[in-house]
């Protein structure tokens, strides 16, 4: 398992989500992608995205004006 | 053992994608999405910029429809790929400066690449025969299927007992039966049909999904493609046509003016590519001057800038104008009555 850091501040929805989508993508089952955004829409959409996605949202907060998600990764995300 | 078919669909977040993916399910389709990121989209940045509506949860609706539909949707970023569609789209455009026909075209044909890629079968789209003036026309849906590559792997659920069968109708995989025949602009049958499904929260913005369908959008892209000359475009300047008041007081300079908070703030990220002035001496908005302005100009907007903040009926206000290195110097100007600003200013 590993962790990653994604930075995805200054960019406005659905940006955040494509990012974490396409990082997500790269990452193995059980991995751990913590994504820092500014657009407060991320707090809603990127936990809609891993709930559909098949991934796991351990955490996600406010911290210092920035909306901070911790991901675990699921099963792939393709469609093969 | 058949296995089960697999059908790509064109999630916009509105109702008809909704709908016609929601068919696809009842009928044992294994259903995924797509939803594609152009920049001009009113589905995403607006409600992170503006303050508005805070009673609204903040959502991103495809991703709201495919939660609802209980499938993936796969968010795809087109911004550059989609600057030839709408400088130069080969059907022209519709009412505004919506390229619609070439868009469905290019998105379709976006969706049929995903499709082969990811043994998908066919692809789904939420069209109704007649409701839109320019793409969704009788001899336009016939031009989608061609010039995208998906032929008779296209199915229109809504409307596909109006139109030929497709493969998937004829192989047997859909039922064509159980598809529908909606046609034209009314959106009662969509509603009757969203409420026996239990869907009530849907959204349904007026312009469709697009700011081009919107005339003063596109009457600001009109603008800033005449007064650079050209008709190409970064995702920064279609991103800063959506937010502010836009001013042109003349061709070689024009005003974006914040109208609250949010606005302020989302223009603040653009402080070091612009010179920008606010009113010290009164709360105001942040106004971003695009352009060439001469000193004469920056006075100009400097009052406009008086004009639009609480200082408007002081007999004068301390406007701090800062170059894009940070460099600042401050005037003092009495605010523009709103009787000396033409409407022809605004765009």
């Amino acid at each position: 398992m590993n962790r990653y850091q994604l930075d995805a501040r200054n960019l406005l929805c659905p940006m955040p989500v494509i990012r974490t989508q396409d990082r997500m993508a790269a990452l193995q089952s059980g991995d751990i992608l913590e994504v820092r955004c500014t657009d407060p829409g991320a707090m809603q959409d990127i936990p809609t995205w891993c709930r559909i996605s098949g991934h796991e949202v351990l955490d996600s907060r406010i911290e210092d004006g920035d909306v901070v998600v911790t991901i675990r990764a699921g099963g792939p995300t393709g469609s093969k | 053992m058949t296995r089960a078919r697999k059908a790509v669909a064109l999630i916009s977040g509105g109702l008809d994608s909704l709908l016609a993916a929601r068919l696809m399910l009842d009928q044992g389709i294994h259903v995924e999405g797509l939803n594609f990121y152009t920049g001009f989209c009113v589905e995403g940045h607006t409600h992170a910029i503006r303050e508005r509506r805070r009673d609204k949860p903040r959502r991103n609706n495809a991703l709201w429809v495919a939660e609802q539909l209980g499938i993936r949707l796969h968010l795809i970023e087109v911004v550059e790929e989609y600057k030839a569609i709408v400088i130069n789209p080969k059907h022209g455009y519709g009412a505004n400066l919506n390229p619609c026909l070439d868009c469905k075209g290019f998105m379709v044909g976006k969706a049929r690449a995903w499709m082969e890629a990811n043994d998908f079968d066919f692809i789904i789209t939420g069209e109704v025969l007649g409701q839109r003036p320019n793409s969704q026309r009788r001899d336009a849906l016939p031009v989608v299927a061609r010039e995208s590559g998906a032929f008779d792997r296209l199915l229109r659920p809504l409307c596909a007992k109006l139109l030929a069968p497709t493969l998937p109708e004829r192989e047997g995989w859909v039922d064509r039966d159980k598809l529908l025949a909606l046609n034209g602009r009314n959106r009662k049958p969509q509603i009757a049909l969203a409420e026996s499904y239990g869907f009530h929260e849907y959204a349904q913005p007026a312009g469709g999904c697009c700011f081009l369908t919107d005339a003063n959008y596109s009457n600001r892209l009109s603008d800033l493609w005449a007064t650079r000359g050209n008709k190409h475009y970064e995702i920064d300047d279609i991103m800063l046509l959506k937010v502010g008041r836009h001013m042109r007081p003349a061709p070689n300079f024009k005003l974006i003016i914040g109208r609250e908070e949010g606005e302020n703030n989302y223009l603040g990220g653009y402080r070091r590519r612009f010179v920008h002035m606010t009113a010290t001496s009164h709360n105001g908005p942040l106004v971003l001057i695009e352009g060439e302005p001469t000193d004469a100009d920056v006075q100009l907007a400097a009052r406009l800038t008086a004009r639009f903040g609480q200082g408007r009926h002081a007999d004068k206000v301390t406007i701090e104008v800062t170059d894009p290195h940070g460099g600042s110097r401050l005037l003092e100007v009495s605010p523009l009555p709103s009787n000396e600003i033409p409407s022809s200013w605004y765009l």
